[in-house]
């Protein structure tokens, strides 16, 4: 590829993916000079000691922002990733969006046990320390609140950042025992078809999973991204449901209680259903939709330059893997395919990238995901339409953001 | 039971016995997980668990009347979700035929299912912040009096584990359930 097929600018100013290997070579981002001699004060004397547990650089600024408030205080809240100021496709323990329904209970594990009781050959009772004997696996998967990007459903587009707006979505790799080991030690009866998960914080949160899920990939969760779960995040343990809205992977799992109906709790049936237009309203809607959004540029950026930007972001589906992301420049008239990371998995986040030039015009830039099932990420318009005017839960619709030609970065609904 | 020269291979079921590590256990190494399990669940034949479900099923014994229920909802409820149950954000009561509305409003009278869902949440996850606290006659009143501020039973009523479950709640046949 020579230079002038890279400077040929597409529709939007979007390269073709192919021209994302090739461009550092051509030496677009300009070059520096390095002196010989040190001139920073770090290099001329011993820095900090090794610590006990490491904390990212003061200059990085990374922090969770509050997601809005909740009538029963900011321990019934949440706080969402900084997704703006990440890449790759992990999100460290420190940053995964929280959701509490009262707070973070603190377990003492030598003191928390799993049991497994109803409709069972035997009523068995495990603590922590049995479940760290038993064989367990190691999967990447994304987690998504059924709340996340509630404020694009709103009626108004609110200048936020892209964490603050769609940052109740995190990925991780989870360790944990296979559910289904402890449901045959247990014994289920045949006409089982139902899981009563139950938290052990303050709000015992408790839903209800299909046993056809249960069987299938469900683990307890005992280690995130290779350390003990945070306190955080369920510890001691909690329940792993990959690709399905993150308030049944219940935290601090207590109990699990087999029968033949749903449990019908409060949390699967007031909260966590999504009303229709007509009045009804989706219960059990556990899958969470093909979705992705780009987080660079994204809300609250500022392009202080023309030139190449490399458009990056994370796209997940509750379906499958994800098969393929284009993104548009134009406000979705055209569509350009990105380039995905090469092992993109199951219920994972997956990581896109395509180079785009940006001439200092303004610009809408959007992104669409589609999954292994055929599966296509809908407009905003599309999304809402699903439901209620109402609703917010389940929303997945495409992430817009414009660039003004002064390079300002917003939130916008086309 | 397992010494640092036993191995089972990766593919044996739990009924096998131990076996010596082999030539083949070297070809294989456990990288991609196993399934030796080592039963370490310990009986609990008399565990009951708190969870009620919407029929009915795990209510303990216990009854209130809608005037006994009144004096714990005011004392214990009220501050958060109004002497009528409708104060705004968590609100309990009214809404009832909002629901195809583009204002809709979802309360226990106008959107729960279950009357027993009440029983279960109220006794695991109310009030908050002294959450377990109320006894469990103190949680039928509590369930009775939000029960009678929707008008689902009247102020003359008692409420308990042998009649929650045949209260018929507005919304019943409201939802549509994707996985059954």
């Amino acid at each position: 590829m020579d230079k002038d097929s890279i400077n040929q600018v597409i529709e939007g100013g979007l390269l073709p993916r192919r021209a994302l290997l090739k461009a550092s070579a051509l030496g677009l981002a300009g070059s520096f000079v390095v002196p010989v001699r040190a001139s920073q004060d770090w290099m001329t004397h011993a820095g900090e000691p090794q610590g006990e547990y490491g904390q990212p650089s003061p200059f990085a600024r990374l922090k969770r922002e509050q997601t809005g408030g909740h009538p029963l205080g900011q321990a019934a809240g949440s706080s969402s990733t900084p997704l703006q100021d990440l890449n790759g496709t992990i999100t460290p323990n420190s940053l995964h969006f929280e959701r509490h329904h009262s707070g973070i209970p603190a377990i003492d594990p030598a003191r928390h046990t799993l049991t497994i009781f109803g409709d069972v050959r035997r009523q068995l009772q495990f603590s922590y320390e049995d479940l760290l004997a038993y064989p367990m696996e190691t999967h990447q998967y994304f987690l998504e609140c059924s709340g996340n990007s509630f404020r694009n459903t709103l009626n108004a587009p609110l200048d936020l950042t892209a964490g603050s707006l769609n940052g109740l979505v995190s990925g991780a790799e989870w360790t944990g025992v296979p559910l289904h080991y402890l449901l045959d030690e247990a014994g289920i009866d045949s006409a089982a078809r139902w899981v009563i998960a139950e938290g052990a914080d303050a709000a015992g949160m408790t839903r209800s999973l299909p046993m056809k899920l249960a069987l299938d990939n469900v683990m307890v969760a005992l280690y995130q991204n290779g350390e003990p779960l945070r306190p955080a995040q369920g510890y001691p343990m909690r329940l792993f449901v990959p690709g399905s809205e993150g308030n049944i992977s219940v935290k601090w799992l207590h109990s699990l209680k087999v029968q033949g109906m749903p449990a019908y709790t409060r949390d699967e049936t007031a909260k966590y259903t999504e009303l229709l237009t007509d009045g009804k309203a989706e219960m059990f809607s556990l899958a969470m939709g093909v979705k992705s959004l780009i987080t660079s540029p994204s809300g609250k950026m500022t392009l202080n330059r023309k030139g190449i930007y490399e458009v990056t972001g994370l796209a997940w589906s509750g379906a499958g893997a994800i098969r393929g992301v284009e993104i548009s420049a134009d406000g979705g008239v055209n569509w350009e395919p990105a380039a995905l990371q090469s092992d993109a998995r199951p219920m994972a986040l997956t990581r896109f990238r395509l180079p785009w030039r940006w001439v200092g015009q303004s610009s809408i830039l959007q992104s669409r995901a589609t999954d292994t099932q055929g599966n296509i990420q809908p407009t905003r318009t599309v999304a809402l339409a699903r439901y209620s005017a109402a609703g917010f839960y389940h929303y997945n619709g495409i992430q817009s953001w414009h660039i003004s030609n002064a390079g300002v970065v917003k939130n916008v609904y086309v | 039971m397992f010494t640092y020269k036993t191995f089972v291979p990766r593919c044996a079921t739990t009924g096998m016995v131990l076996l010596a590590l082999s030539a083949s256990a070297i070809a294989q190494p456990l990288l991609d997980g196993h399934n030796i399990k080592p039963e370490l669940g310990r009986l609990v034949p008399d565990y009951q668990g708190t969870i009620v479900s919407g029929n009915g099923s795990g209510l303990p014994l216990g009854q209130a009347s809608v005037e006994q229920g009144e004096r714990v909802f005011n004392a214990r409820c009220a501050a958060c979700h109004g002497l009528d149950g409708k104060l705004a954000g968590n609100q309990l009561a009214g809404g009832i035929g909002t629901l195809a509305t583009a204002q809709p409003v979802k309360t226990v009278g106008s959107y729960w299912p279950y009357a027993p869902t009440l029983y279960d949440y109220i006794a695991r996850a109310m009030p908050y912040n002294e959450e377990k606290s109320l006894s469990v006659d103190e949680v039928y009143g509590a369930t009775a009096y939000v029960l009678y501020l929707n008008g689902i039973v009247k102020r003359s009523e008692v409420v308990s584990d042998s009649t929650l479950a045949d209260i018929q709640m507005p919304n019943r046949d409201g939802f549509i359930e994707l996985q059954q």
